[in-house]
């Protein structure tokens, strides 16, 4: 317990002795709050962009209809051949020319949010009556879950992957580069030992700063936690612990800072697009679904987003904490066996 | 002070026993076959040229590199965990934890071992006091090393290791080391020491192994090495003062051998029969009034045994 209390006590004295990473790691989670509070300010941006080409005299109900509407953002144009330009370019996903009835649009038909807009087009520009006769609309009478707490737990995983892997990573090759670790081994202490110093101290960092993240988001955006504060602590511990001990056996034996630096990006750039941090993949092939339930990020993910958007307790997910559990243990013993001191 | 006149300290350490010891390096082979073992209360040098393996054999008998084959014994037992509770080492080149004073950086690796000695014991043994809550990175070579040399010492070991603890030092800073090396060994400890600096190890050790491609090709104690393989002194005299044809009388006489210094400024004499040497010059009227006269010493052995040239 002494030698494991020695290398925490160092490893922690380093990093916030280290005033540039340390106030960088600090500063972070306030640069993030800031850009949600930017981004989310009026409810978010407005997902469709439309150009709308028009003289500044006409303004016809439709373009009032589609400019008050919460999913499209007008932008006025007097230059079409610009307009189709960048409509070509995935810049704009309309353009609208609101000039004489009946109104011609443009839309990319290789965009889907092209071919989205158009849909809401038409269907702002049918009546009620019309649309009626056609179809039902049906409600779902549960509370919404906002775009912005759906979001929130797949960034605050992203940031504590990259935090963890990269953290944990860089530090331990640099330690084996610099001859720090070769001292160490002449020495009691055991690579288990040395790891789970390593592990806890970049817990605790990694704690500190999603805490403040945490705290500022949802003063400023005000959103909630629907499950317990608690239980959304302790996930996030255990499946922290999971994803920086995926981060040793990276630095286990890698000798470099450069391949160290591609090793962790092959791991967190899948990890990032299959672990549903940024979109769902609901509709990929079973077998990335599949794949995806390997990775410790896509139940970090899920269980934080269950906790805070559903209020799940703990209890329930049982599943997900017994597989970051098991991958943490996997990850340990791989890491442990694996590792070197020396070059 | 220190003294020449080396005096071996009671001990209560292990003996260490170094068996048929190879490490290969692909096809390298960096030790080849090398044993010894090393009396306890000892200071014993690995002297050898660059590349010769001293680093690699220490290494392996520290632990941090496994041999190809070979055994090493400590208390005529193979070492096991405990092993690392009993021993000290100084690394030629390592680094610390960044960020840590002095005297941080002692108390980290202090905590590492169940035997520890006091702190400030250790601070003021190896002259520390002065930059103790300096950051271990600010701090000079000749201070680093004596930290380093601290570190080594943090678990009261019995025995030490130090590889090649005063290269890159001033002469200052290197006779200061010597004198907190002699003071380790009056208190009994055995120290492995390797250097390149041959008066170092004439003074600080009471046994050496010369190793050469991996080999020992000499063992014994320094003085007694010197006088079993480089007998008589060694007279010098500007090159100008000896001609051509006294130079040609002292190849005649099997107990002359000369050769110009590194300078090619002096010519040195060796001799076995010193008083015969020194009549020949003066029945040929050769000035000596700039004559010096040294015995042998570990260097000039160490040129005899592993040559002059350059190694690569």
């Amino acid at each position: 317990m002494n030698r494991f209390w020695s290398i925490f006590v160092a490893r922690n004295k380093e990093y916030y002795r280290d005033r540039a990473s340390f106030g960088w790691n600090i500063m972070f989670p306030f640069l993030i709050i800031f850009g949600f509070a930017l981004i989310f300010q009026n409810g978010g941006q407005r997902p469709y962009k439309i150009a709308i080409l028009t003289s500044q005299t006409i303004h016809s109900d439709i373009q009032q209809q589609i400019c008050s509407h919460e999913l499209f953002s007008c932008i006025p144009f007097t230059n079409k051949e610009m307009a189709i330009d960048k409509l070509n370019h995935h810049k704009l996903d309309m353009v609208l020319e609101n000039i004489s009835q009946p109104f011609k649009y443009w839309i990319n038909t290789s965009s889907p949010k092209g071919i989205l807009s158009e849909g809401l087009l038409t269907r702002i520009s049918m009546s009620k009556e019309e649309r009626h006769q056609r179809l039902i609309k049906q409600t779902i009478h549960s509370k919404p879950v906002y775009y912005i707490e759906w979001l929130f737990p797949g960034i605050i995983s992203m940031g504590m992957m990259f935090s963890s892997l990269f953290g944990i990573g860089f530090s331990i090759v640099r330690y084996r580069q610099n001859g720090v670790l070769k001292r160490l081994k002449a020495t009691p202490l055991t690579s288990f030992e040395y790891l789970c110093a390593q592990i806890i101290s970049r817990l605790l960092m990694i704690l500190a700063t999603n805490i403040i993240l945490f705290i500022g988001c949802s003063w400023l955006l005000g959103f909630q936690c629907k499950g317990s504060l608690l239980h959304l602590f302790i996930y996030f511990s255990i499946g922290t612990i999971s994803v920086i001990s995926l981060g040793l056996i990276v630095a286990a034996r890698t000798k470099t800072e450069e391949l160290a630096h591609g090793l962790l990006n092959m791991i967190t750039w899948p990890m990032m697009f299959l672990s549903e941090v940024w979109f769902s993949i609901e509709d990929a092939p079973q077998w990335i679904k599949n794949f995806s339930m390997c990775l410790p990020l896509s139940h970090v993910t899920h269980g934080l987003r269950q906790i805070m958007n559903d209020g799940v307790h703990l209890f329930h997910l049982s599943s997900e904490i017994f597989c970051l559990t098991m991958m943490t243990c996997i990850f340990l013993c791989v890491g442990s066996l694996m590792f070197k001191w020396t070059q | 002070m220190l003294s020449s006149n080396k005096k071996k300290y009671q001990s209560t350490t292990g003996r260490l026993t170094v068996k048929n010891l190879i490490k290969n390096y692909g096809k390298i082979r960096a030790v080849d076959n090398i044993s010894f073992h090393i009396e306890p209360g000892i200071c014993f040098g690995l002297l050898g040229p660059n590349g010769a393996g001293k680093t690699t054999t220490i290494e392996i008998i520290e632990g941090i590199t496994q041999p190809t084959s070979g055994h090493v014994l400590y208390n005529n037992a193979p070492r096991n965990r405990t092993f690392w509770e009993r021993i000290g080492v100084q690394f030629q080149s390592t680094e610390l934890f960044a960020f840590l004073t002095v005297r941080e950086s002692l108390q980290t690796f202090m905590r590492l071992y169940r035997n520890q000695v006091k702190l400030d014991d250790l601070i003021r043994m190896c002259s520390l006091e002065a930059i103790q809550h300096q950051d271990n990175r600010k701090i000079s070579g000749g201070q680093k090393q004596r930290l380093m040399l601290a570190i080594a010492l943090a678990n009261n070991p019995d025995l030490i290791f130090l590889d090649e603890p005063t290269t890159g030092l001033d002469p200052q800073s290197r006779r200061h080391l010597w004198e907190i090396v002699e003071t380790i060994k009056r208190k009994g400890k055995t120290i492995v020491l390797t250097t390149h600096y041959m008066e170092e190890a004439q003074v600080l050790c009471d046994e050496i192994i010369i190793v050469d491609k991996g080999k020992i090709i000499a063992q014994g104690p320094p003085e007694e090495l010197i006088t079993r393989k480089c007998a008589g002194q060694i007279i010098r005299l500007p090159q100008e003062n000896v001609p051509e044809h006294i130079r040609q009388m002292l190849d005649l006489n099997q107990d002359f051998a000369w050769h110009l210094d590194a300078t090619q400024k002096f010519i040195l004499i060796q001799s076995k029969t010193i008083n015969d040497c020194i009549e020949l010059l003066m029945n040929h009227k050769v000035d000596l009034s700039r004559l010096t006269i040294r015995p042998h010493n570990l260097e000039d052995l160490f040129l005899q045994l592993t040559g002059k040239t350059l190694r690569h």
